[in-house]
């Protein structure tokens, strides 16, 4: 039997799927920080700053995604614990603080429109504002269908172990999301003047 | 105790549906859509080739076009229709055929058809592994590469052509639609395919990096994988920190082109109407693309460089010289290629502070290639060759990657690149160092691998046919190009004889031109050799070059999983050729070193303690027995 379950390790291994995740987050890195630079690159050289002041509702949503990670490590905590309960209803407030998160975005947008910062922009300092959140949305739509996908394999039947890889697959994803929002953020604060 | 019995009965209903599954394939699962990793490089393989040869069909095209810019032929029109107008190419079609060649070859070619077929196939043989890390994330990445290809041919039938703004899409001229017919459609279809092959890569990289870190079999330690697998794991972590960087370079290059925005595009003029474009920066599309562009020919050439000494080993039978000094080489080429992608730019205006640190980082790259190169003649010093065609070609790369590589010298300084940039010592250049050195490396892949991939041989004879017509085509083409670069004819033109001071190379270039079309047609020889061996060739045995490496002990018939029983344990590292002492030439990495007592020496029990003592117990009975003689 032991036996067995050796030769069968080999055959259903779900340690590197889970590090092919890691090894996503640093191409997904470098992509943001591509994107920084070609700010810097930019603003540096041609003398166009931001030139206004993030709006505040930017704030808000910042406060909406840390929670969003708080929330997806406690159903974390709550799948370990064999809490499955706990577990769903946690994600479930994660996907809501997310959908939250992605409204909030949009209404920044047109918060912007509206102070007559537009993405199509002579100068592409406004425009790269719009990149930075755009681009980040993407990640927080793929985060929330992973999100979703966790959910309902949570719902189902699943064996312990591929719910446990779920949650983490999706909880590392979405951690990450909240610590390059807070990076893009915190960069954008540094430059808006 | 009763999550174990879980997970067992989890486990056995795995085990079960494997043996399902192998039975249940259909033709969609097992040629199509495949998650089998030996399946999925033949599928990359042969779509490489075959955009290959495409590729190179439209470098003879406009290789006509050089030798012969005043003749007509009215082939050319039947053939190409509006884009040969009157049987003469058209010049806005020439400029799309020099670009879909350079980005066919770099990208569809040598990185994916190189690392997709060789990575895929050898990173879990040769690991002992039952497949890659996520098999299901290997077939998208295929999935997405050839969609990618036919996006990127999909662009030569739309009415205003392919993208011709050259293969790195300088804005502003790719930027705006309207400044010639290569920006328009056919430039928007080169951003989509680019955007979904370097998804596809990123998947394939991603698996291969994992894979290698996380899927060794036991005893399979880093300092006892083969140097192919040192070179296609280096290869995919240089292009998981590249590729994304050149995706936000064509993400703000889309929105400059289909939203309006100013990134690239500054003040400017086209067609005698003033855009309303400010304060974009092109370099800043520069240093974007070329941090991508710069690590990407060592994509290109690193994983040629693995196969090459790989094969070199073998076949000269001798362990390779200066594994650790190999390792560290590619190591090395790794970390320096990420700072030096201002050489490209030192034209561009560059503070010539700047332009000398770029300077000195490049030369010195010519360390860890020196080290390779000297490395893989010691290796060939002395050794027992057998000049397979592989191993051929293998040597061919060595003597490509010396003769291009010199001139990289002269390219590298920012003083010389004055005169020598954008002219056709560039081009003889890259295509000598990356172009023929990787082709020839991935060609002795092919000859080496294919028993492996398809449980025959393919013709000796043809092969070295093909060998040498490439050879020495390779250097009739691109040698003459040197000259014609110093005398500072420049690249991408459409008719440059026709400028007065570089008439006289015109001679030249018809030279070039049937050097061109010889070389092409030799591949003939290996395109029938390569199809008519998967179905007729000599059936293979079991380890027909006599290898160390672990892919050799799978059984011919390439089964699901590799390896029927118990994944193999390794003993050794892969190099063990003409050990002295030994019985044969060679000792698999699964001998145990207990069973070569007679080739054993004291430096292969370095973190072995318990092994030395054995060791030397059996050296003193040793001893003993020839003083009873």
């Amino acid at each position: 039997m032991m036996a067995q379950i050796q030769q069968d390790k080999d055959r259903l291994n779900l340690a590197p799927k889970k590090f092919n995740m890691w090894i996503f987050l640093f191409t997904s890195f470098m992509f943001f920080m591509a994107l920084t630079s070609g700010f810097i690159v930019y603003s540096g050289g041609k003398g166009h700053g931001l030139g206004f002041n993030m709006p505040n509702i930017f704030a808000y949503s910042t406060g909406v995604i840390v929670l969003s990670s708080l929330t997806i490590f406690l159903s974390s905590n709550a799948a370990k614990r064999l809490q499955f309960q706990k577990q769903r209803l946690f994600l479930w407030a994660t996907i809501a603080l997310g959908v939250i998160f992605f409204v909030l975005q949009v209404y920044a947008w047109s918060l912007l429109i509206k102070g007559g910062i537009y993405f199509t922009n002579p100068n592409a300092s406004q425009s790269f504002v719009y990149v930075f959140t755009g681009m980040h949305l993407l990640h927080i739509l793929a985060g929330l269908l992973l999100l979703i996908n966790t959910l309902v394999k949570a719902y189902r039947n699943t064996p312990q172990v591929m719910n446990l890889y779920n949650m983490d697959m999706s909880s590392i994803f979405w951690h990450f999301l909240d610590i390059i929002w807070i990076y893009l953020y915190v960069f954008l604060l540094l430059n808006q003047r | 105790m009763s999550t174990l019995a879980v997970h067992d009965h989890h486990g056995v209903e795995h085990h079960d549906h494997d043996h399902g599954h192998h039975h249940k394939e259909t033709f969609i699962t097992k040629y199509i859509f495949s998650q089998d990793h030996k399946m999925i490089a033949k599928q990359f393989l042969i779509t490489g080739i075959i955009m290959a040869v495409i590729a190179m069909l439209l470098s003879i095209l406009f290789r006509i076009q050089l030798a012969y810019p005043d003749k007509s032929f009215p082939l050319l029109e039947t053939l190409l229709g509006r884009f040969a107008p009157g049987g003469r190419l058209d010049p806005n079609f020439y400029l799309s055929l020099v670009t879909i060649h350079g980005t066919i070859m770099v990208f569809f070619v040598l990185t994916a058809g190189l690392s997709g077929t060789f990575s895929n196939l050898l990173i879990p043989f040769q690991l002992g592994a039952r497949d890659m890390a996520s098999p299901f994330m290997n077939m998208l990445s295929y999935c997405m590469f050839f969609t990618a290809s036919i996006i990127m041919l999909a662009s030569f039938f739309v009415q205003k052509g392919p993208a011709g703004g050259g293969w790195t899409i300088y804005p502003p001229l790719s930027a705006l639609p309207k400044a010639m017919p290569g920006s328009a459609e056919g430039m928007t279809l080169w951003l989509i395919s680019m955007v979904l092959f370097v998804a596809s890569q990123l998947m394939g990289g991603i698996n291969y990096v994992s894979t290698v870190l996380n899927m060794r079999t036991k005893g399979m330690d880093l300092w006892k994988m083969p140097l192919t697998i040192w070179a296609f794991f280096l290869t995919a972590i240089l292009g998981i920190l590249a590729f994304p960087v050149l995706v936000a370079g064509v993400v703000l290059l889309v929105f400059d082109r289909s939203f309006g925005t100013s990134f690239y595009l500054s003040e400017i003029v086209v067609q005698g109407q003033v855009m309303n474009f400010e304060g974009g920066s092109p370099i800043l599309f520069q240093h974007l693309f070329w941090f991508l562009g710069h690590p990407e020919v060592y994509i290109v050439i690193m994983p040629a460089m693995g196969i090459s000494s790989e094969v070199m080993s073998v076949n000269a039978r001798k362990p390779i010289f200066g594994y650790h000094a190999m390792v560290y080489s590619l190591i090395g080429i790794t970390v320096l290629s990420f700072i030096v992608w201002g050489h490209h730019m030192f034209v561009t205006g560059m503070n010539p502070f700047l332009g000398g640190v770029f300077m000195i980082t490049t030369l010195i790259i010519a360390v860890p290639s020196a080290v390779k190169t000297f490395n893989w003649l010691a290796t060939l010093w002395r050794g027992n060759i057998r000049f397979t065609p592989a191993m051929l070609f293998a040597i061919g790369l060595v003597s490509f990657f010396i003769s291009g590589g010199i001139t990289g010298i002269f390219l590298g300084n920012a003083a010389l690149d004055i005169n020598l940039h954008d002219t056709y010592f560039v081009v003889a250049h890259f295509h000598l160092v990356m172009g023929s050195a990787a082709i020839f490396g991935m060609l002795a892949g092919v000859y080496h691998w294919f028993p492996k991939m398809f449980g025959r041989m393919m013709d000796e004879k043809l092969g070295y046919l093909h060998f040498w017509l490439t050879f020495i085509g390779a250097y009739l083409v691109f040698f003459p190009m040197h000259f014609m670069g110093l005398d500072g004819v420049p690249r991408r033109y459409y008719a440059f004889t026709e400028i007065e001071s570089l008439k006289q190379w015109l001679s030249v270039n018809t030279f070039i031109t049937w050097a061109a079309i010889m070389s092409a047609v030799a591949q003939v020889a290996f395109l029938f050799n390569f199809f008519y061996s998967i179905f007729f060739g000599k059936k293979a045995t079991q380890n027909p070059w006599g290898s160390t490496t672990l892919e050799w002990t799978t059984p011919v018939e390439r089964i699901h999983g590799n390896w029927p029983g118990e994944l193999p344990t390794v003993y050794r590292w892969p190099y063990d050729y003409s050990k002295p002492g030994a019985e044969e030439d060679f000792i698999p990495q699964t001998t145990p070193y207990s069973q070569t007592m007679t080739s054993n020496l004291p430096h292969d029990f370095e973190d072995n303690p318990i092994g030395l003592t054995q060791y030397n117990e059996w050296l003193k009975t040793q001893t003993v027995n020839e003083e009873v003689k």
